[in-house]
């Protein structure tokens, strides 16, 4: 038995079930993220003195990373664009640099981190360090999530474009939904914790 | 987001790569701003205001928030009314504190 509206737009609801499933789990991620920042600005304003973001991180590299995941959010963005132009060539091709720009945060950060580690800064060293931490450890983890799910859809899962060409491209609009979403965290991330 | 058809595709392509440019040359001015003497409050509510600016461009145009269906919009303003409770807990801790 097929489950409905797997393609089609509900009657109530205007959205294929899949899409609403992804923004409701977005308003949840908006939660999970919120309460860091919560505490972010709980530790911040708790105290006297708080070091600025270029006493401890790199500025410049960050800057890299910013302009890496912007970019991956275009080309994320251009390959559901060219399923819906049934160019699956250029589906590929958008995928495979979206993967690659993801993996390079990913070696930008590794290079931070261990940089950090080696000079000594952990998170346990102050609630700066702490919290820098755990938000962009947490970011790292779910652009690590992100590029499973894409890389799923532009190897394994790629053969639904022969079966049910719709399908698929719903599943690689809402896929960038999340990935999109990970892109506006770091959004605000960047400045928070480098900049400020 | 409705149905496309592919001119109105190739019309959103050339948008998305206008945000991008956006998106790059906001970035630089994010860093170009932390450099500046603007105070701690002054830093802070101008660099807020950039990303606030940057994170709306990706959630309009590369989300289609824009032209999206309102059960989203409803999903949304519960969740953003839900995260600005979480945010001025801590602030409201702060002016408290400040009145003593």
């Amino acid at each position: 038995m097929d489950i409905p509206f797997t393609v089609k737009n509900r009657p109530d609801t205007g959205l294929y079930n899949g899409k609403l499933g992804v923004w409701l789990f977005l308003a949840s991620e908006v939660m999970l993220f919120g309460g860091l920042f919560s505490a972010y600005i709980f530790l911040r304003t708790g105290v006297e003195q708080w070091p600025t973001g270029s006493e401890y991180l790199d500025i410049p590299l960050a800057t890299l990373n910013t302009l890496f995941l912007i970019t991956s959010s275009v080309t994320m963005v251009m390959s559901w664009a060219s399923l819906k132009l049934n160019d699956f060539k250029k589906f590929k091709i958008y995928s495979g640099v979206t993967l690659l720009l993801a993996l390079a945060f990913l070696v930008v950060k590794y290079f931070e981190y261990t940089h950090k580690f080696h000079v000594g800064y952990l998170p346990s060293t102050n609630n700066f360090l702490g919290i820098y931490f755990t938000m962009t450890g947490l970011h790292v983890l779910h652009i690590i999530g992100g590029m499973i799910c894409i890389f799923y859809f532009w190897i394994p899962g790629a053969k639904m474009w022969e079966s049910d060409p719709e399908r698929f491209t719903n599943r690689i609009e809402i896929v960038g939904l999340y990935w999109h979403f990970v892109d506006l965290v770091w959004i605000f991330l960047f400045p928070v914790l480098y900049l400020l | 987001m409705s149905e496309l058809t592919p001119e109105q595709v190739k019309h959103h392509i050339k948008t998305y790569v206008l945000v991008f440019v956006a998106l790059a040359f906001l970035t630089i001015v994010t860093v170009a701003i932390s450099y500046l003497d603007l105070g701690v409050v002054g830093g802070v509510v101008l660099a807020l205001i950039v990303a606030s600016i940057k994170g709306s461009l990706v959630a309009c145009y590369f989300m289609h928030l824009i032209d999206e269906k309102v059960t989203i919009y409803w999903t949304l303003i519960a969740t953003v009314v839900a995260f600005l409770i979480l945010i001025f807990v801590p602030l409201s801790t702060m002016l408290a504190q400040a009145k003593i």
